[in-house]
């Protein structure tokens, strides 16, 4: 038995290095938390490898899984490592353990783990600056909003999402400072049916713009057929919801995908921790759709002004819920306090499930 | 026309054993037929799917890694099936297994002596047995159906689960994100090779454990008794509500065990999410097995083949991960009709009287 597995593993082994030296591309692998079909985070990367594969044509080979479990994620990133994978991308905040454990078994494959904070001489982190497109729909829900409402359905708790809510609260404030945010968490990154109920309880409690930070389209569809407004999340929604979306906050991972794939072609591709934001193009607004014109104006003002770093949507001082300030008069968040982030503005109706 | 079931007069031995053999030889055709309507090569497909993960001792490995608490849950399950005790809720099982057993790292990280990890073992199966006490005691008591009870109680550890994670339990330097600490040393089960962990020679224990006292002791021909002739069983003294109780801690106990391995050594920490769904593909395996607990060691490994294969179909062919999925629901329908069509034959029959019961339309 222990010969045959031998012989087994020693095929297997003749057949890995056959392919390996039989290819001189580079290969680059994803792992994906959700189904690319979510119109969302998960297409959103796959639009990315799309965007490598047409830049680099044949000089790269690409492979990718899908809805891949965070409880079980190490063997099939073990596994793209072993299919002769040059650089892996693990886009979920629940793979971090799970890639630098593969990553130490393979020192000379390359992981760049999305969301994370935990590094190593062949892992590196990358995200976006998310927050810096929620300021701008936070202006534009409080110019547009009837009720001076926005529904608001979350994911999860984490920094990212919490400093998205923050930034759209101080975004809406600075055009209607009595403007109110109604709250619903989901538990979910993708679940449309309960997405969809979330709109429909938020918009009958007196909301009258849906905001999401969950990747299906199911909210604004709601939004749509109520008859209200509302922004896309991850993706440019529009064609689910040409009547309801104003804009959306697309993440536009390509620019950092072809940079970071070179970067392993040339051999200077170092661990580091990319954090970009609009002006990078990593965050971008989709075209502004349903709004007049002066709404549009001052959104495309807000975001250039936010592009070219003259304002930060975390300018202090700022009142937290509890009444206390944070951050200097005039100066923006270190990047440390917002990657975080595990406060409320002042405002927000909502307590932070602790 | 109607279709009756009638049970047939004897049973076949002979096709009682192949009964999950031809299950799987007709998943496999269906598969085959599937994939070439996607325009894949059937048999590259199944080659991938079935074959390829057993060419290299790595995936051998991640093969046993995750029929590991499949094995476990699974014996445990089949035993109550066998004694028609219907506990559908072993994934909650597991959970409250995770979260007794995680509480020892997350509440002491700084004790470590292999007296950690036996007590974490002890109180994870503590936890699942605690766990499934709750449906057991609802249905002798309240006569409350044990498959609504034990399912809905899944959610509620979850969502438990969930609560800790987030609040109390979380990792005070890991930025809000909803994980404990990392577990470490005497916190992790050792390895026995490679990436095969201690909780495999658990499963295996377990699995003749159980096919010891189903095959020789009184308490086995009592669990075979109450599900196969349970008037008899009463007359014979046995308790119904006692062998309830029974089933129930012991595959309460053997999921809470499983939990609690998972996150000793694959998942590493506590996390909203610690298991993809063992607590119900385990269900799978059970029948799969014949509930027979050896023959449930090797569903379990069938079973992670599947999920295995799946992902490999999926980075090797571009074949989309719901297929993996597809295949299990395939698989479980054969068996179960396989079986049904072993101990009842199908008899089409006219009558007017049902004819007469028909809406209509």
């Amino acid at each position: 038995m222990k010969k045959l597995l031998a012989t087994a593993a020693l095929a297997a082994l003749a057949i890995g290095v056959a392919s390996a030296t039989a290819s001189a591309a580079t290969k680059a692998c994803w792992v994906y938390v959700g189904p690319i079909g979510d119109f969302g985070w998960t297409y959103q990367h796959h639009q990315g490898l799309e965007a490598v594969k047409k830049e680099f044509g044949d000089k790269v080979e690409t492979a990718y899984v899908e809805n891949v479990p965070e409880a079980d994620a190490e063997r099939a990133i073990e596994r793209l490592a072993r299919d002769g994978c040059n650089v892996i991308y693990t886009t979920s905040f629940g793979f971090m353990e799970p890639t630098l454990k593969v990553a130490k078994k393979f020192p000379d494959v390359k992981f760049e783990h999305a969301t994370g904070y935990k590094t190593a001489d062949n892992v590196g982190t990358y995200n976006a600056k998310f927050h810096e497109g929620r300021y701008v729909i936070g202006q534009m829900a409080a110019k547009m909003s009837k009720t001076g409402v926005a529904g608001y359905i979350v994911s999860f708790p984490i920094p990212e999402v919490v400093s998205g809510i923050n930034a759209f609260m101080l975004g809406a404030q600075s055009v209607n400072p009595d403007f109110k945010v109604k709250i619903v968490w989901v538990n979910t990154w993708f679940d449309p049916g309960k997405e969809a109920d979330a709109a429909k309880v938020l918009l009958s409690q007196g909301a009258d713009t849906m905001v999401q930070h969950t990747d299906s389209t199911a909210p604004l569809q709601i939004a749509q057929e109520q008859g209200k407004l509302g922004f896309g999340q991850a993706s440019d929604m529009i064609q689910f919801a040409p009547k309801a979306q104003m804009t959306a906050i697309v993440d536009n991972w390509a620019p950092h995908y072809i940079k970071s794939v070179k970067a392993v072609m040339d051999g200077t591709w170092k661990s580091s921790q990319v954090w970009s934001g609009m002006a990078e193009g990593e965050v971008a607004l989709a075209p502004f759709t349903n709004v007049p014109e002066d709404v549009a104006k001052m959104a495309a003002e807000t975001a250039e002004a936010i592009k070219t770093g003259k304002l930060h949507p975390f300018t202090g001082p700022i009142t937290k819920q509890d009444g206390s300030a944070v951050g200097e008069a005039g100066k923006g968040l270190a990047d440390g306090d917002i990657l975080g982030m595990n406060w409320y503005v002042k405002g927000i109706d909502d307590q932070l499930p602790q | 026309m109607r279709i009756v079931l009638e049970k047939r007069g004897e049973q076949s031995n002979a096709m009682a054993i192949a009964s999950p053999f031809i299950a799987l030889a007709l998943t496999v055709i269906a598969g085959g037929i599937i994939f070439a309507l996607r325009g894949f090569n059937p048999f590259s497909a199944l080659y991938v799917y079935f074959v390829e993960p057993l060419t290299a001792w790595w995936s051998i490995e991640a093969l046993i890694v995750k029929a590991t608490p499949l094995v476990l849950i699974g014996v445990g399950l089949a035993v109550c099936y066998l004694a028609n005790v219907w506990n559908i809720g072993a994934e909650g099982q597991l959970t409250a297994g995770a979260i007794l057993g995680g509480m020892i790292p997350v509440l002491f990280p700084t004790f470590q002596s292999p007296l950690t990890l036996l007590l974490m073992l002890v109180f994870g199966a503590l936890g699942g047995m605690a766990w499934g006490y709750i449906p057991a005691v609802l249905k002798n008591r309240f006569s409350a159906n044990e498959i609504l009870t034990s399912l809905m109680l899944v959610y509620v550890a979850q969502l438990l689960l969930d609560w800790l994670v987030r609040g109390p339990w979380r990792d005070p330097q890991g930025f809000n994100f909803p994980k404990s600490i990392t577990f470490e040393g005497w916190q992790l089960l050792p390895n026995i090779t490679g990436s095969i962990h201690l909780g495999a020679l658990f499963a295996v224990l377990a699995g003749l454990g159980l096919a010891f006292i189903m095959g020789r002791t009184l308490k086995g021909f009592e669990i075979r008794v109450a599900g196969s002739a349970p008037r008899a069983g009463r007359f014979a003294g046995f308790s119904r509500e006692k062998m309830v109780v029974f089933c129930f801690l012991l595959s309460g106990g053997l999921a809470g065990l499983a939990g609690c391995i998972e996150i000793a050594s694959v998942v590493g920490q506590l996390q909203p999410q610690i298991s993809p769904g063992y607590g119900f593909a385990a269900i799978i395996v059970a029948f799969l097995g014949r509930l027979n607990p050896i023959g449930v060691i090797f569903a379990g490994l069938l079973l992670a083949l599947s999920y295995i294969g799946g992902e490999a179909a999926q980075i090797t062919l571009g074949i989309s991960d719901k297929i993996a999925k597809v295949f299990q629901g395939i698989l479980l329908f054969f068996i179960l009709a396989c079986d049904t069509l072993i101990l009842y034959r199908i008899r089409f029959e006219a009558s007017a009287r049902s004819s007469n019961l028909q809406p209509a339309e």
